[in-house]
């Protein structure tokens, strides 16, 4: 679909080069947080879009990164990891839903 | 131990009373209802098993069979020392309450360990889920096993001996930033379960995590528990059981008696004593005087109240 507006429209075409190019280095982006007594470290993380976080489970008790509607791991036991990446903008807001006053929250810009 | 009643008209059983009373080194709380009230025995020898008439139960908690982290390699291990206490016990109690986390991931190895030792207690067991039991892919194996006849998540009451026990669940759609949750239908469900009944009926109520507010800082309470707790305002004698923070509490609050017992595959901190409420790795030798579980004992219309501690040693 979007090729079509390409070809029909130059600047459309110079605008979703540019726009192609920064996602394309945005899919580069891997950051890692970690899930350590009972806390998500970094509590609130800034990525942008295409940024793929990777929590990982330090501690001796499972925990699971939820974001209602969004994103659901399983129930990390100790050094699992669970990866999302994050397409589009947006504050999500996410918890263990073992443990739920563990709340951490992703910025996606 | 031989008079549990001792002390009966002073200022209640000191502590350390209780403690020296303490005959056995156990690992379950066992529970006498005589005239309708429970009484706790802690499991202790046959003079006083002896005094038992009507109903005995016993409480185990946090089995978290599958664990084998620093503090305690042998989950299943402790498990097992905690059901030979049990089996080797004088008197048969009536049945046992489980206040889950009975696994430690919701695996199906697991839950068939947790089963292959805890029914070599030959007892009926009425369990209830915690948190570490609904975490396999479809939430399934926890209710094949032990869902039958249950409302909702698993929640369920029965009558023993004049005693009116309910079983909650408050480990079920926890919201982010909250704690336990017992949810509008169960609620829904306690009130008319508790309808029309007589308000000198002795309750029971277990779940596993703490209807109260222990810590909640760590996520140690209920979020709705007031409201559970509001519907029973007007009974004689409420006993909450609980589980989860692997470690003993008490509470009372004028008709309620709180209390938490220990687990029997690791020990958990102290409130705020620890960065975070995981598993507390002890020395060794330490290990199993912080397992097992404690015990409450009271009387309606006093204000009388002991904690005995039962671990597995020491």
């Amino acid at each position: 679909m979007r090729f079509v507006n390409f070809r029909t429209a130059g600047i459309r075409l110079a605008v979703a080069v540019a726009m192609a190019s920064q996602i394309a280095v945005a899919h580069c982006e891997e950051v890692s947080a970690t899930i350590d007594n009972f806390t998500f470290e970094p509590a609130q993380l800034t990525v942008k879009v295409g940024t793929t976080v990777t929590w990982k489970n330090s501690d001796d008790i499972p925990h699971t990164v939820v974001s209602a509607g969004k994103f659901r791991s399983k129930a990390l036991d100790t050094d699992d990891s669970y990866s999302f990446t994050f397409t589009s903008t947006g504050d999500y807001k996410y918890f263990c839903s073992l443990h739920p006053h563990m709340v951490g929250m992703i910025k996606v810009e | 131990m031989s008079d549990h009643d001792h002390n009966h008209n002073g200022d209640g059983v000191s502590r350390r009373k209780v403690l020296e009373c303490m005959t056995w080194a156990g690992t379950g709380v066992l529970w006498t209802i005589s005239g309708g009230v429970p009484h706790s025995l802690g499991l202790v020898g046959s003079a006083q098993a002896a005094e038992a008439k009507g109903l005995t139960f016993l409480q185990i908690s946090d089995s978290h069979v599958g664990f084998d982290k620093a503090a305690n390699p042998n989950a299943l291990g402790t498990l097992e020392e905690a059901i030979g206490k049990i089996k080797a016990m004088p008197v048969k109690p009536s049945f046992m309450i489980h206040t889950g986390d009975i696994t430690h991931l919701s695996k199906a190895s697991e839950f068939d360990d947790a089963e292959r030792i805890i029914s070599q207690a030959r007892l009926d067991v009425h369990y209830i889920p915690g948190e570490h039991d609904f975490i396999d892919e479809e939430i399934k194996l926890y209710r094949e096993r032990y869902g039958r006849g249950t409302k909702g998540s698993g929640w369920y009451s029965f009558d023993a001996n004049g005693v009116h026990f309910i079983g909650l669940v408050n480990v079920v759609d926890m919201k982010a930033g909250g704690l336990g949750n017992l949810g509008a239908e169960q609620l829904a469900w306690l009130a008319d379960d508790l309808k029309g009944r007589s308000s000198s009926q002795p309750i029971v109520v277990f779940a596993h995590i703490p209807l109260w507010s222990v810590y909640p800082t760590w996520g140690w309470g209920t979020e709705d528990g007031a409201r559970a707790l509001d519907l029973m305002k007007g009974f004689g004698s409420v006993t909450v059981l609980n589980g989860h923070i692997h470690q003993v509490m008490q509470k009372v609050e004028g008709n309620v008696t709180f209390h938490t017992a220990r687990s029997t595959a690791f020990p958990q901190p102290a409130p705020g004593t620890a960065p975070s409420p995981g598993p507390m790795k002890v020395a060794d030798d330490k290990l199993r005087t912080l397992l097992g579980t404690a015990s409450i004992i009271f009387k309606p219309g006093e204000e009388r109240l002991a904690i005995i501690d039962t671990p597995l040693q020491g």
